[in-house]
Formats: C-alpha cells, structure tokens, sequence
C-alpha cells in the first residue's frame, strides 16, 4: 500500500484548491529555477533513472522518448504537445489532474519543454473537457502572472504554455491525429516515420506526451529519481492513477504504486465486486483497448505493463472495468466495437471497414444469432486488421474482439447452441425482393 | 465513422459579435505566423455556442474567410468532430455517455428516461428547451453513468435523478452538476480512503476558491432519503 506521503497527486478529489498558492503550498514549483540550473541533459538523465514509462497507454520509456528530440536546432523550432486528449472508455484520470492539480501539469510542461529545448508548449484537451480547460486556463494565467512561466520569467527558461482543444474525436488522442487536429485539420493519423520527433508539429521537432507522464515529472526532478524507482517493481516504476469502474461497490479513482495486486485495488479502493469476490466474471485492467481477462486469472495479478502483457493484455492506461456475473460479456464487448467504428476515421480500410463488421458479426453472436464457423472467422477478420493499419486503433479495436474469444468461446457457443433450440417462428411468406 | 450531413433549414448570414470576432483574434495569436488554421477547433466551437449550439453552413464558410481556409476545410472538419452540430439542439442538449463501462451501471434506463422525457435522439421539444443524444465515452468511467448537460457534467445518474435535474432546468432552478449521489468528485463512496494524512496540507491556508465540497450531493442525498421515505 502507497502511503499518503508518496502520492504525488495529493488534491486528487478536489478537497482541497487548485489555485497556484494552495498549489504552491502543497509543493509545485518548488525549487524549479535550480532544477533548470541542472540543464538539459540531467534532468532527461534523471527521468530516465527514474524508470517512468508514458502513461497514456504504450508505456515507451519516457526518458529515452525525450532523447530523441534534437540538442541543436538546425533553424527549426522544437515542440512539446501534452496529450489531454483522454477518450479511452474505462479512463479518467488526466481529468482529475487538470480540474484539481493542474500546478503539477503546467510545472511539468514546463520542465520538460526546458529538458527537450523547446519554448513553446501545447495542451490539446479533449473538447467535451469545458469546465476542466477553464480551470486549466486559469491555472496557466496565474502562472504567467506570477512569474512562472512566459518571457523572462523567474526559473530562466523563456516558455510559452498554450491550450488547445478539440472536438469530440478520439482518433485526436493518437499522437500524430493530434498533431494534425492541431494544424487545423481533421484527425487523420500520419504514417510513421517520421517520427513526431524528427516532423512532428509543423514539421518542426515535436515530442507527444501524456498528461500524467508530464505531472509526475516536477516531483521527481524534486525527490529524486531514487524515490520514483524505488516504489513499484523493475522495469515498472513509480505511482500510477488508476481507474476502477463498472460493477464494484466503490468506483473511484486511486493513486498506487505500479504492481499492486489487481485483487487489493478492487478489494480495498473499489469496496470489493459487486456481490463479492466470487461474484467476479473478467476485468478488462487497461482501458477498453486491451483484452478482457477471466476472473481466474485476475487473483493475484501485480497491475504493471510487463506482468499483464505475459497474460496477452495490457495495463494501458489503468482503466480498470470490472464486470460481475450479471454481465452479457457479449454484449460488453460488441459496445466497445461498435465504439472503435463509430471513432475510426476512415483512413485505412482494415479499420474502416473491419471495425463495422465486427461490430455487426458481434451483435449477431449476442443474440445467438450466428453459425459456430464464423466464431473463427470473426478471430481471423481481427488478425486482418490487427498490425495492417496506419495507428493502433486498428488493434485496439482488434483486441478486445481477440480476448474475448480467447477467454469466452464457450458462452458464444452456448448462446449460439441455445438460439437453436427456440422454436422456430412460423414462416410468414414474404416476396422476393 | 458516421455519416453527418448538414441541416437542409439553413439562415441566410452568419457573423461574429464583437467580442467573439476579438476573442477568435487572440485565439490566433497563439499560433506561429501561418499557421492560424490551428485556431480552427476553438474558433468553430465559439461560432457553435453563439449559434445556441448548432452550426449553420454560412457559419462555416464565415469562419474559413476568417482563418483564410478554402471552405471545403470547414466542411470536412464540421463533418468529422462530433462535437459540431449540424442541425439545431434543444437549448439544454443532453449528452447520454453509453459506452461500455456506462452501460455496466445502467445507461440504458438514462436513455430510456431521455426518450420518455424528450422524446427520439435528435428530437427538440416544441417548447425548444430539451434535446438528446447517445455519444461515446464522456471519460468520466468511474462516476458512470454520465452524461453531458451543454458544459457541465451530471454523473452517478439514476432515471430519477436525472428526471430531477430536467425538472430543474426546464423550471429555471439552479442544477448542481457533478455526481447526483454524495461523493466528492471521483473519491469512493463514503469518503476519500487515501490523502487522509493532514501533515500533506500543513502548508496550505484556505484562500476559499476550493470548490464547496459537493453541493450537489447533499442536494442528492436529501432526494434520495425523500425517495426512500415515499
């Protein structure tokens, strides 16, 4: 268990203000300006010490992330973009920080802006965030006002902290969609390479970061890389927000050290399954991209990137969606499909088209609906799309189709047995058409 | 992908106030020299909020001379952000989050309480205060079920609750957002378990510009022991 004092987000919930005095008090911008006195290259050295790995889904190490970005600028500006694009169903936790400590957010944008040399920053929120971008905006105009951040402020770096936002897109939370919305365009991703880091925004030397990766920098510039590493497991480091939703007593969103079991998190923060342990059918751990995993397998699961990729899943963002017996496991998942087609942007055809016919395929098999054959063939469509498409939407929309075969074959083929049992209505003549 | 077609009713012209027409320029400004496409989105959504929360085609074409884009860039970008409304929305727009991690704690009875109430999705009430929509995750998963009220957010509804909250609106009361059971923001039920060590705050004096810790949820709880007690 992570004790209150190795939390970083310490007004999670909003209990207490989010102004920059209270923020201030609680530990932002504390010895920022002898941070910046370090340079360029100690504080990615210290990131990379530290073991953090990005916290918007893929868990790339963050550190090595910023050492792509060039150390002379060849005319070119270089760019820091914070993705508060947060649209993965099962995740709200960079909300949290934006509504409640954004200090933390607005330090870090600027910590990092000044390790990867760039002056100039942008937030990208997601569109239906209103009230979070006001307060989001009147956090970074108290830091203008008092010094922190702009020209010739206090902490020596010149840095101008920009919000912008979009539309109701969650293809936007793809980095380089996000560049593009950024430019004023629709969300489209862009091939890769280049890389952001080489053509990112504006062709100009762009790295993309998640907004939890960016708050947890400042406190561990100020802690030391040590304290980060040494919470959580090898490999697996630091404090993660984690969201727990569906059927638990308590849904909330929590602070923990990477590795916690999944088991303690449900139990002790979520109030326990709804109807008890034994109540439990599968928990999806990362957000609605990664595959479902059985309950069986979920007792004494540590919650990081590397012991759930064993298990063919992933931690993704921490969404944890926990679904009891009562759930029409089906019919969960063919939601989620139906959400990757009605998000993908239509730019490859694996995704364009693969995501409506899995939906379609899926909303047959909920009713029973559905030939057993073609069990194997909707596994097989997921393959087609999966890894065949510009960005990850492609497998993100493939995977949960894969888990839940993987792990819930038996209840399609029960349903489908079941379907063939009904007594067939009455034939009503029909013309043809 | 969906299909979005704009509405077949159009107005003849479409300008910025004033004030908006200055606020779009400062929006600009926060972009590198040619790059004012970028302002795209904000200036979009303005345009969206002076219309009542629609967006007419001359809107479109009066923002792309504006940001010097050839329409069609308009068109295409309408299109594409679900966010735009290409047809008129009741003046209080209900935004029903059913994504999976929703629909786990009962979105279909806040949609059915939407249809019983407003009527079909994309239908506006003949008194033009109330319509409704189904949208994808609102990214509040751990207050679900959720949904959207022009800005602010209602969580933990019940189709009581949210039928209280229409009442509220079309009768002119203040609504508190937020969740509608007593809970403070996305803490557990019952109480933050974690941040509960004082020595955490011992720096901070209240300066008052903390959010009153959940009016809504007394409000709430108080409906609910009413309910309990009917």
């Amino acid at each position: 268990m992570l004790k209150d004092k190795d939390r970083i987000f310490k007004n999670l919930y909003g209990l207490h203000s989010w102004r920059l005095k209270a923020a201030r008090a609680r530990g932002a911008w504390d010895g920022t300006k002898a941070m910046v006195e370090r340079g360029h290259e100690a504080i990615i050295e210290e990131v990379k010490a530290s073991g953090l790995r990005g916290r918007g889904g893929a868990g790339f190490p963050t550190g090595l992330k910023w050492s792509f970005m060039p150390t002379k600028s060849d005319g070119r500006p270089s760019y820091l973009v914070v993705n508060a694009d947060e649209s993965e169903p099962g995740t709200c936790k960079d909300r949290d920080i934006m509504r409640h400590d954004p200090q933390l957010l607005v330090e870090g944008a600027f910590l990092a802006s000044f390790a990867m040399r760039a002056h100039v920053s942008y937030i990208y929120i997601r569109g239906e965030f209103i009230r979070e971008r006001e307060i989001l905006q009147a956090a970074i105009d108290e830091a203008y006002d008092a010094k922190l951040i702009g020209k010739n402020n206090v902490n020596g770096w010149d840095f101008d902290l920009y919000l912008s936002h979009g539309a109701g897109a969650y293809i936007c939370g793809e980095e380089t969609a996000l560049l593009e919305s950024l430019e004023g365009k629709k969300g489209l991703p862009r091939l890769k390479p280049p890389f952001p880091a080489n053509v990112g925004l504006y062709g100009a030397p762009t790295t993309v970061n998640n907004v939890e990766t960016i708050a947890v920098v400042p406190d561990i510039l100020r802690r030391g890389a040590t304290w980060f590493a040494s919470l959580g497991r090898p490999n697996n480091t630091g404090t993660k927000l984690f969201c727990l939703s569906g059927h638990v007593n308590t849904p909330c969103n929590v602070e923990e050290e990477m590795g916690i079991g999944l088991r303690e998190l449900i139990d002790h923060y979520g109030g326990g399954v709804r109807g008890g342990w034994d109540n439990l059918l599968a928990v999806i751990p990362g957000g609605s991209s990664v595959p479902c995993i059985p309950a069986s397998e979920c007792l004494d699961l540590p919650m990081d990137f590397d012991s759930l990729k064993a298990l063919k899943t992933g931690l993704g963002t921490a969404g944890v969606i926990v679904m009891d017996k009562s759930t029409d496991i089906i019919r969960a998942i063919a939601r989620l499909s139906y959400f990757y087609k009605h998000e993908s942007c239509g730019q490859c055809t694996p995704c364009r088209e693969g995501t409506g016919w899995m939906w379609r395929v899926l909303e047959r098999m909920a009713k029973g609906e559905a030939d057993k054959g073609e069990i194997d063939m909707l596994l097989d469509v997921s393959y087609q799309v999966e890894g065949h498409t510009i960005c990850a939407l492609g497998d993100a929309a493939a995977w949960p189709v894969q888990g839940l075969i993987r792990h819930f074959r038996h209840v399609i083929e029960e349903r489908i047995d079941a379907r063939a049992l009904e007594p067939i209505a009455p034939s009503v003549p029909v013309a043809a058409e | 992908m969906s299909v979005r077609r704009l509405a077949a009713d159009q107005p003849e012209d479409f300008a910025f106030t004033p004030e908006n027409l200055e606020w779009a320029r400062a929006q600009i400004k926060k972009y590198p020299e040619g790059r004012q496409a970028s302002a795209v989105l904000p200036i979009l959504w303005r345009a969206q909020e002076q219309m009542g929360g629609w967006l007419p085609e001359p809107a479109l074409r009066y923002v792309a001379d504006l940001l010097g884009l050839a329409h069609i860039r308009l068109y295409e970008i309408a299109t594409f952000y679900t966010m735009f409304n290409l047809a008129p929305v009741g003046r209080h727009y209900v935004q029903v989050c059913h994504t999976t991690p929703c629909w786990l704690r009962g979105a279909d009875a806040i949609k059915d309480t939407c249809r019983r109430l407003i009527g079909a999705p994309g239908h506006v009430t003949s008194d033009g205060l109330f319509s409704w929509t189904e949208v994808e995750c609102l990214g509040a998963c751990v207050n679900a079920p959720a949904a959207q009220i022009n800005k602010d957010y209602y969580e933990d509804l019940t189709p009581e609750s949210l039928e209280d909250i229409l009442e509220g609106l079309a009768a002119g009361r203040p609504v508190a957002p937020g969740p509608q059971v007593a809970r403070q923001t996305s803490a557990p039920i019952g109480g933050p378990t974690t941040l509960t060590d004082p020595e955490l705050y011992r720096n901070e004096e209240p300066d008052g510009s903390a959010e009153p810790p959940t009016p809504g949820a007394k409000r709430a709880s108080r409906k609910n022991e009413e309910r309990a007690r009917r």
